[in-house]
């Protein structure tokens, strides 16, 4: 149940942003970290719970792409 | 990290003929990870993963699931939850069967769906059905934020709300046969990888944050084992983790809960283990606190004891003849999560 998955800020729009996770794009609550476009998240239950270093996160990301966890 | 430290790491975990390590994951995530990566058969015969209470929704006792059954009977009245929620059996059945019979309950992936759930019937009080560890109080946090700003009136929350490190202190003080423990990466991401140092201090374990990848794991394994016998936290999520972790969200919790003592299914009643909406708000508790009972449908389920890592889902003489997914007897066989049915999924 503590699944979160990363992805990137495409855009910020209030208390909210849109998500990209390899092509599916999702809305998610911004009210527990400051988010700006471009920045690797973690997003769980519909909110972005950390930004995430993102050299790491790109790693990250193909990693749960080969897992098929995102999509 | 590099392909060949990764198979630095792997040569050394299979390699491994030291003194014995049993380690546990805590995390109900980490336990599918190990399991949907074959993380066991890269090992050493020395090396032997133990799932813990890392599944919020198997240590979830048949009170509250019996008060969500009779929540979602009540005239006016809608449970939103979680989907695994719906299938774990109470004392007398499963949320989903009280639907069937008419009762109402909806599904969602996010606590948030709720607010246009309820802004759509002003005259049905809609009751969110907030299970979860330290990762997932922040989200119900933020919601009940939105909440109180906008004034609606029509939103309540049953609570079971608990955190790690009270119960990892419990299985360590209660004589644990561990040499280690994978810390809960996502848990860690809000907490912090500070928040297990008391513990790895006090019980001279060495604790391994980490990440859910099949790397993630591998290295956090190894590094445990390297470790052995000290007392020490090492983060292996740096990318997600940070010592103090998400202190915003840390604040917003500690706006509108405070800890608790909570009954683990199967396990017991842990001091501070819980968190409850604070005095406040608690105009929006539907009676959380005084869920305080634990009544198994079939008293052979070990469900307990597969929780704190003491037994195999295999040593449960329920495990794949009486308890299957489709006819589970306890809840670790009804999570994705649960200790259960990530053994069965394998096998």
């Amino acid at each position: 149940m503590c699944v979160a998955l990363p992805g990137t800020v495409i855009s910020c729009d209030g208390d909210s942003a849109v998500v990209d996770f390899s092509g599916n794009r999702v809305r998610a609550k911004t009210g527990l970290v400051d988010v700006a476009p471009g920045d690797k998240v973690l997003v769980h239950a519909g909110c972005v719970l950390q930004k995430m270093r993102e050299e790491e996160a790109v790693e990250l990301e193909r990693l749960f792409k080969e897992l098929g966890d995102v999509g | 990290m590099s392909d060949e430290a990764l198979a630095a790491v792997k040569a050394r975990l299979k390699a491994y003929d030291g003194p014995r390590m049993r380690i546990m994951e805590v995390c109900g995530s980490h336990t599918a990870a190990i399991v949907k990566n074959g993380i066991p058969g890269l090992l050493s015969k020395q090396i032997e993963l133990v799932a813990g209470p890392g599944c919020p929704v198997c240590v979830t006792p048949t009170d509250y699931i019996d008060r969500l059954i009779a929540l979602s009977q009540e005239e006016n009245t809608c449970v939103v939850t979680f989907g695994d929620l719906l299938r774990v059996p109470g004392s007398a059945g499963t949320l989903m069967q009280a639907k069937n019979a008419g009762g109402r309950a909806e599904m969602v992936y996010s606590p948030f769906d709720i607010l246009a759930m309820a802004q759509a019937e002003p005259a049905t009080t809609f009751i969110f059905a907030a299970v979860g560890f330290e990762t997932t109080a922040p989200v119900y946090a933020l919601l009940l934020d939105q909440i109180v700003e906008a004034h609606i009136e029509n939103i309540r929350f049953l609570t079971a709300l608990k955190t790690m490190p009270p119960v990892i202190d419990a299985l360590c003080a209660g004589g644990a046969d561990v040499q280690g423990l994978i810390a809960p990466g996502h848990v860690a991401v809000v907490i912090g990888s500070d928040a297990f140092k008391p513990l790895a201090e006090a019980y001279q374990l060495p604790f391994g944050v980490a990440g859910f990848s099949g790397m993630h794991l591998l290295y956090a394994i190894d590094g445990i084992v390297r470790a052995r016998g000290r007392g020490t936290v090492m983060n292996f999520y740096p990318e997600a983790v940070t010592p103090t972790g998400n202190v915003k969200a840390q604040d917003l919790v500690a706006k509108y809960f405070e800890p608790g003592d909570a009954l683990w299914r199967g396990i017991g009643v842990i001091p501070g283990s819980g968190l409850f909406l604070k005095l406040a708000v608690q105009c929006f508790d539907m009676g959380s606190q005084a869920l305080q009972h634990d009544h198994p449908m079939n008293a052979a389920c070990r469900c307990g004891e597969v929780l704190r890592g003491a037994i195999a889902p295999q040593d449960c003489p329920l495990f794949k003849t009486a308890c299957t997914p489709l006819h589970p007897q306890g809840a670790c066989m009804v999570s994705a999560e649960g200790n259960c049915l990530s053994v069965y999924n394998q096998n």
